[in-house]
């Protein structure tokens, strides 16, 4: 089992609270998905969903760095990004489930999450959709003497888009606070990354004069530790900034890939969940730094998943919109 | 008298009037600052609000669209310059998958009120890629909403509007217009989005003209009138909303329907007129109601070629006479 290096500097101002709200997010997102897997098998979830299971310590890093005021762009893979930015499990479990209660009344689903309350501007199911929406929030914030940073989430295979190219150039040119983080698993759903992109992602980025930093994204520390320095820096104006994360994740591309030998092997699965889980490493690391014992660990993790059987269940139960709903919301203003 | 000035310069006040009111709104896109676009249409408005509130961006733009959706997402109301409707193609994702559906898709929580001003209009000798009027491609798009000044009177006021509304609105103004003149009240006045306007009464005859084929509509009714066939004009002003109400009541009122729009005529905003009249008015009408587009090809430059593929005067008046005349009734 590899190890996290005990941090020597620890972030200014971090304690033991912190680290473990950290340790509870990272459950948190595992806890939802394995239900949200679940709902899915017993066929109880409408449509499919990707799963965000392994790659937790990105997420959580990035919005544990983040004041709530603080905008993150979301993807098809985002149920991590929304938990990790503060939303609550009812109102996600009731969204996947296409209840009126869920964060977009049912109307937006697994890939369209958004929780504005905690400045998530939403999740997108267009690869790539949301780097527009990230650099012009960065735009606004710059426009209007706003001090939050935005942080565009998306994959290795989005860096495959135009679109990225385009915004990265503007966000450099007029010094946006936005910094884009690539999750970089290693596949662009059932094709190797260094299948998909040619050279190094990093030096894309640097070629507009971007600070560029690859991170373990294993690591919940490394990415907390780099992303409050980015943070800090784009908040006085030093930004863009972009991060590439590498993870992994655990499950299929989405719930319903099962069979995915042609693409991956087992023992490649094996090993990145019994050598490289970011709970675990980040686990050993609070006992072993004293920060908690193996029984705290461990109520964190029961108090979470009894949290979500108990958000399942509510979801369940809770009512659909009214078939009035559907013509609801079409336009602002209108009812 | 009331002062006349040019639709160029009534888009200008517009969206300069709108600016000192309201401080989140800002303009993006290519060459609007100093060189006040290739129409000349916003010059003079970075010297009043500066380089942060006009802004210049590179020629992308799928990313200044993108970038505009996203600051209206978080409260600024952008007005994005395209310098051509034909550019639409390059911003559909960012305008059709991410503005027009973000309100809806998060159960009316996030709001995207920008403004996407852009053109229409061939027989500007610019062949297929800089004539094309695409707003039948917007308009089929729920969430957006689509306004097409008629005048520099509907420009301003529908501009202003459009800026207020809460919601993506795509302007298409008819870049051959830009230096036509109409009489423009010096006082404030919104025009909103949703009501036609009877340019001219008449009872034996119904046309509809979009944008400038408004001015198609009038020179017909203008010669039909000679002909004592007394036309009624009316200009839908928007297209999303429509104002299915008075154009209805037009239709009860003359029996007889001409719809005029410059975008092609086959799945377009003159077949969606034309199919609401015949659902609603069908026992009403003397006639079955006939339409005018642009022909279906691609805008040819050769201006022997092009003069054909749009709607004319002549083509409008002709038609108007025979329905008149009762000649195109079919049924037996
Ligand atoms: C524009 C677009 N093209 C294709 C797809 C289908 N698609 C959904 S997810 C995906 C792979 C995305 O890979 P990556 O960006 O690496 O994200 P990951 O799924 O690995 O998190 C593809 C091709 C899409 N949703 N949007
Ligand atoms: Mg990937």
């Amino acid at each position: 089992m590899n190890e996290l290096a005990p941090t020597p500097d620890l972030p200014e101002g971090a304690n033991a609270q912190d680290y473990l709200r950290m340790y509870r997010q990272m459950v948190r997102i595992r806890a939802f998905e394995d239900s949200a897997n679940q709902l899915y098998l017993d066929a109880r979830m409408p449509g499919l969903t990707h799963m965000y299971s392994g790659e937790e310590a990105v997420a959580v890093g990035i919005c544990e760095a983040l004041e709530r005021t603080d905008k993150i762009t979301s993807t098809h893979r985002g149920h991590g990004h929304c938990v990790a930015k503060g939303a609550e499990f009812k109102p996600m479990f009731c969204e996947l489930l296409g209840k009126v209660e869920g964060y977009c009344r049912g109307k937006g689903g697994s890939m369209h999450i958004a929780d504005q309350s905690n400045g998530n501007l939403g999740a997108n199911a267009i690869v790539g959709g949301s780097m527009g929406i990230a650099t012009g929030s960065a735009l606004r914030a710059k426009l209007q003497g706003a001090d939050d940073v935005t942080v565009c989430f998306f994959g290795d295979g989005a860096t495959a888009q135009g679109l990225l190219y385009e915004v990265m150039n503007m966000a450099a040119l007029w010094s946006l606070p936005v910094i884009y983080a690539c999750e970089n698993n290693g596949y662009s759903e059932y094709t190797k990354t260094e299948e998909i992109a040619a050279g190094s992602i990093l030096a894309r980025a640097e070629a507009f004069g971007i600070e560029a930093h690859q991170v373990d994204g294993q690591d919940v520390l490394a990415v907390n530790t780099l992303a409050r320095d980015l943070v800090a820096r784009a908040r006085k104006g030093e930004g863009p900034f972009f991060i590439e994360l590498m993870t992994y994740r655990y499950h299929g591309h989405h719930v319903g890939d099962i069979n995915r030998l042609y693409y991956r092997s087992k023992e490649e699965e094996a090993t990145w969940k019994e050598t490289r889980d970011p709970i675990t490493l980040f686990g050993a690391w609070l006992t072993r730094e004293g920060v908690a014992s193996e029984e705290d660990l461990q109520g964190i993790e029961s108090a979470v998943r009894a949290e979500a059987a108990e958000a399942v269940s509510y979801a369940l139960d809770a009512a659909y919109p009214d078939v009035s709903e559907v013509t609801m919301h079409v336009y602002a203003g209108e009812g | 008298m009331m002062r006349e000035i040019t639709l160029s310069q009534a888009v200008n006040e517009a969206i300069a009037e709108e600016m000192r009111r309201d401080e989140t709104v800002f303009l993006i896109g290519e060459d609007v600052a100093e060189a006040g676009t290739p129409f000349k249409v916003l010059s003079g408005l970075v010297e009043e609000f500066g380089t942060d509130r006009v802004i210049d961006t590179p020629i992308a733009e799928p990313g200044f669209m993108g970038m505009a959706v996203g600051a209206a997402m978080t409260g600024a109301r952008p007005i994005v310059d395209l310098m051509f409707g034909d550019f639409l193609y390059l911003v559909m994702d960012q305008l059709c998958n991410q503005a027009a559906k973000t309100h809806y898709m998060s159960g009316g929580k996030l709001k995207v009120p920008l403004v996407l001003r852009t053109n229409l209009g061939a027989t500007r000798r610019s062949a297929a890629q800089h004539s094309q009027s695409l707003q039948a491609l917007v308009a089929h798009i729920p969430g957006l909403k689509v306004a097409m000044p008629s005048s520099a009177y509907e420009a301003k006021g529908l501009m202003k509007a459009a800026i207020r509304d809460d919601n993506p609105v795509v302007i298409f103004e008819d870049k051959l217009m830009y230096q036509d003149k109409a009489p423009v009240p010096e006082e404030e006045y919104l025009i909103p989005l949703g009501q036609a306007k009877i340019l001219r009464e008449g009872r034996d005859v119904t046309l509809i003209g979009t944008s400038s084929m408004r001015q198609v509509c009038e020179g017909a009714a203008e010669r039909l009138a000679g002909e004592g066939i007394e036309a009624e004009v009316i200009d839908p002003r928007s297209i999303v909303p429509l104002d299915e109400g008075a154009l209805l009541a037009s239709a009860l009122k003359t029996s007889r329907v001409i719809v005029v729009d410059e975008g092609h005529q086959s799945f377009g905003v003159t077949a969606e007129i034309a199919a609401r009249i015949n659902e609603k008015a069908f026992y009403h009408l003397d006639a079955p109601v006939l339409r005018f587009g642009a022909m279906d090809v691609p805008v040819p430059f050769s201006p022997v070629l092009e003069d054909l593929t749009v709607p004319t005067v002549d083509a409008v008046a002709d038609a108007a006479r025979k329905l008149v005349a009762g000649e195109l009734i079919h049924a037996a």
